[in-house]
């Protein structure tokens, strides 16, 4: 069983989402740790692309600066053996099938292994192109995990079937980014990926309150939250980490509430 | 693996929200592409509207000034709103239509397809949706004022490099936002399967009256065909019917910019290397990391990172040669072409007329050379005359 799987084993899991590099990769460290202490159960570290067309302007932002910053792949993967001295939380990378491709799909994916990376969330590989790196994701035991949408319909015991670590269900439409409401029918999805699989089910996309979360995560697994913290970051710079820190805690205690 | 492979080019690298969407597409496409009335209706916006066939004229004076090939300009820019876009545009519309679409999104680079599909949409009773790199607004006002003018709605697009690429992500995420009512109508023989081979096959139609009108005039095949490339629809459209004759020379023309040993090109073959981005595995301009190059040429039409999966498989199998012409080759072919034949061709396919410039000479009398004109350079006087240190306001 993955590390990602028995993250989920105490209630619902909080799953934070940081762009590594914004504003530098010493406050991304430093916001990793706060939120491990504040009770993250799995922590997506972004690694900046650029042109990232899953996002909305808030992870946009956030990318190009960490780009302009100078932020590479292999200081990403610096970064994460540095973290790895003290955080054991797994530790999942979402970035964009050209980021690996362009890495060396071995190479990146065996660094991931030896570094310590559990997972590996890539928005633009649906179902159809998993071939691409799915097999070097099982030699080296990364999970690929699979994304699910509101438009998925016919497709989601297809993709549950063959889904590593966990499921990343996609909330709404469109891109990443703070929403007021989320309408889409959560439950009926989860309800059909659990006739398919015993995976966990993170809920994504659109995500910033506790209200939300708590919502989000009482009719899956859990709760995942980019942009809100990114906003956080974008607006205290390398003050950010005691923000995100007290953030997430505030996200993690009221999930202990479900 | 499966969906729309050009030897190990294309692929569906999309969002898993929009691959319902694109399934859907492909299907409708498969159910359409043979039927009677579908052709009938289609063929007839393509006569009746467009102006088709569009003329494969004998360029005399460039000819004998040359002094080598024969030389034919394959007329795209009489088409109606003046480019080769409209034939990709009524047959998406027109397709978007059966599929109970009701709503038109398009990026557009120079505005020709933003034009194009406004222009559709009018025509269809549409809504309509374009976006712009907001440097290209800038660049092309005027084709701005003309979507406007149809009835569409244009977004400036200010992230990233603010130009043709940004505009495709953006209509890339306007889509996964809205999708029961909207089609999303790509310009370019690019993005996730089926859109490389539907734009292809809508494009086709040049190749296809080429073949006919040479063998008309000529009696037998064109030694060389000559067109631009951006993403490479006009090109592919051109060289389609001619892949299986191997005496016929294809060759595409990329916007080099400044030059390919400068940061200021879009010359994908020439400088780019294979990778994954919007939608498709081909060929892109790229740092060692995998991040997108910002790239430059004067054309806008031709300012894209990347190139069409089918031009990446036909480079591979060396099948079609692709070269690189800088901004100032370009420059002056647009102006050789105005003095010389009385045609002011797009800046794009100015492209494509500098590098004929360069081997026309080279081959010899009774060679017959076709070169698309994908486009008319009215949109790119004032560019031109910035280039050439005069201020133009229009």
């Amino acid at each position: 069983m993955s590390n990602i799987h028995s993250a989920f084993e105490k209630g619902k899991a909080f799953i934070p989402f940081l762009t590594c590099g914004d504003p530098d990769l010493e406050t991304t460290a430093a916001c990793v740790r706060e939120c491990v202490k504040a009770g993250a159960s799995i922590i997506e570290l972004g690694i900046p692309f650029s042109d990232p067309t899953a996002e909305g302007p808030v992870i946009q932002g956030a990318s190009l600066r960490a780009l302009r910053g100078g932020v590479t792949t292999d200081r990403v993967f610096d970064l994460v053996r540095e973290l790895r001295k003290d955080v054991s939380v797994p530790l999942v990378f979402m970035t964009y099938a050209n980021v690996v491709f362009s890495y060396g799909a071995e190479k990146f994916i065996s660094a991931c292994q030896r570094t310590g990376i559990d997972g590996l969330i890539l928005p633009d590989i649906p179902y159809e192109e998993r071939g691409e790196f799915a097999p070097l994701c099982e030699r080296y035991g990364v999970d690929l995990i699979s994304m699910i949408a509101p438009t998925s319909e016919n497709r989601v015991a297809m993709i549950a079937r063959e889904a590593r670590g966990f499921i990343y269900l996609v909330s709404s439409l469109g891109v990443t980014g703070v929403r007021q409401e989320i309408t889409t029918d959560v439950g009926a999805i989860v309800r059909v990926i659990r006739e398919n699989t015993r995976l966990p089910v993170a809920v994504g996309f659109g995500i910033s309150t506790p209200e939300q979360a708590r919502k989000m995560a009482s009719l899956s697994d859990g709760a995942i939250v980019g942009s809100a913290i990114v906003r956080l970051i974008e607006r205290y710079k390398q003050d950010a980490p005691r923000y995100v820190g007290e953030y997430v805690r505030g996200m993690t205690e009221h999930l202990d509430y479900t | 693996m499966t969906n729309g492979r050009f030897g190990i080019h294309g692929g569906q690298y999309i969002p898993e929200t929009l691959m319902n969407a694109v399934i859907e597409l492909e299907e409708a496409y498969a159910r359409f592409k043979d039927d009677t009335d579908f052709n009938k209706e289609l063929t007839y916006l393509f006569n009746e509207y467009a102006g088709r066939p569009s003329r494969l004229y004998y360029a005399e004076k460039m000819t004998k000034d040359l002094g080598g090939a024969k030389i034919y300009l394959k007329r795209e820019d009489l088409n109606h709103t003046g480019a080769h876009k409209i034939n990709n545009v009524l047959g998406q519309a027109l397709l978007a239509k059966k599929m109970g679409k009701t709503r038109l999104i398009a990026e557009t680079g120079a505005g020709q397809h933003g034009v194009a599909t406004a222009t559709a949409a009018a025509l269809m009773g549409m809504e309509c949706v374009v976006f712009m790199g907001e440097e290209d607004t800038k660049r092309q006002a005027l084709n701005v004022y003309r979507m406007r003018l149809l009835g569409a709605e244009v977004i400036p697009v200010t992230t990233g490099t603010a130009t043709l690429k940004d505009a495709v992500s953006e209509a890339m995420r306007e889509w996964t936002r809205r999708i029961a009512d909207t089609h999303y109508c790509l310009g370019s023989v690019m993005g996730p399967h089926p859109f490389p081979t539907i734009v292809r096959d809508f494009q086709a139609v040049i190749s296809r009256e080429i073949k006919q009108q040479l063998q008309e005039k000529e009696g037998r095949l064109p030694d060389a065909v000559l067109a631009c490339v951006g993403g490479g629809s006009n090109a592919m459209g051109s060289f389609y019917h001619f892949i299986g004759d191997p005496s016929v020379r294809l060759i595409g023309c990329e916007a080099a910019g400044r030059g390919v040993d400068t940061f200021e090109t879009a010359a994908t073959i020439a400088t780019g290397k294979l990778g994954i981005f919007h939608g498709m595995k081909s060929y892109f301009c790229q740092d060692k990391y995998g991040q997108i190059a910002p790239v430059y040429s004067i054309s806008a039409g031709l300012d894209y990172p990347g190139i069409g999966p089918e031009h990446a498989w036909l480079h591979d199998t060396g099948r079609a040669e692709y070269v690189p012409v800088t901004d100032e080759e370009a420059v002056n072919a647009f102006e050789y072409l105005a003095r010389t034949e009385g045609i002011i061709p797009a800046i794009e396919s100015a492209h494509a007329v500098a590098h004929a410039m360069k081997i026309a000479p080279k081959m010899d009398r009774d060679k017959l050379m076709v070169i698309t004109v994908s486009g008319r350079g009215d949109k790119d006087c004032a560019a031109i005359a910035r280039y050439r240190g005069e201020d133009l306001h229009e």
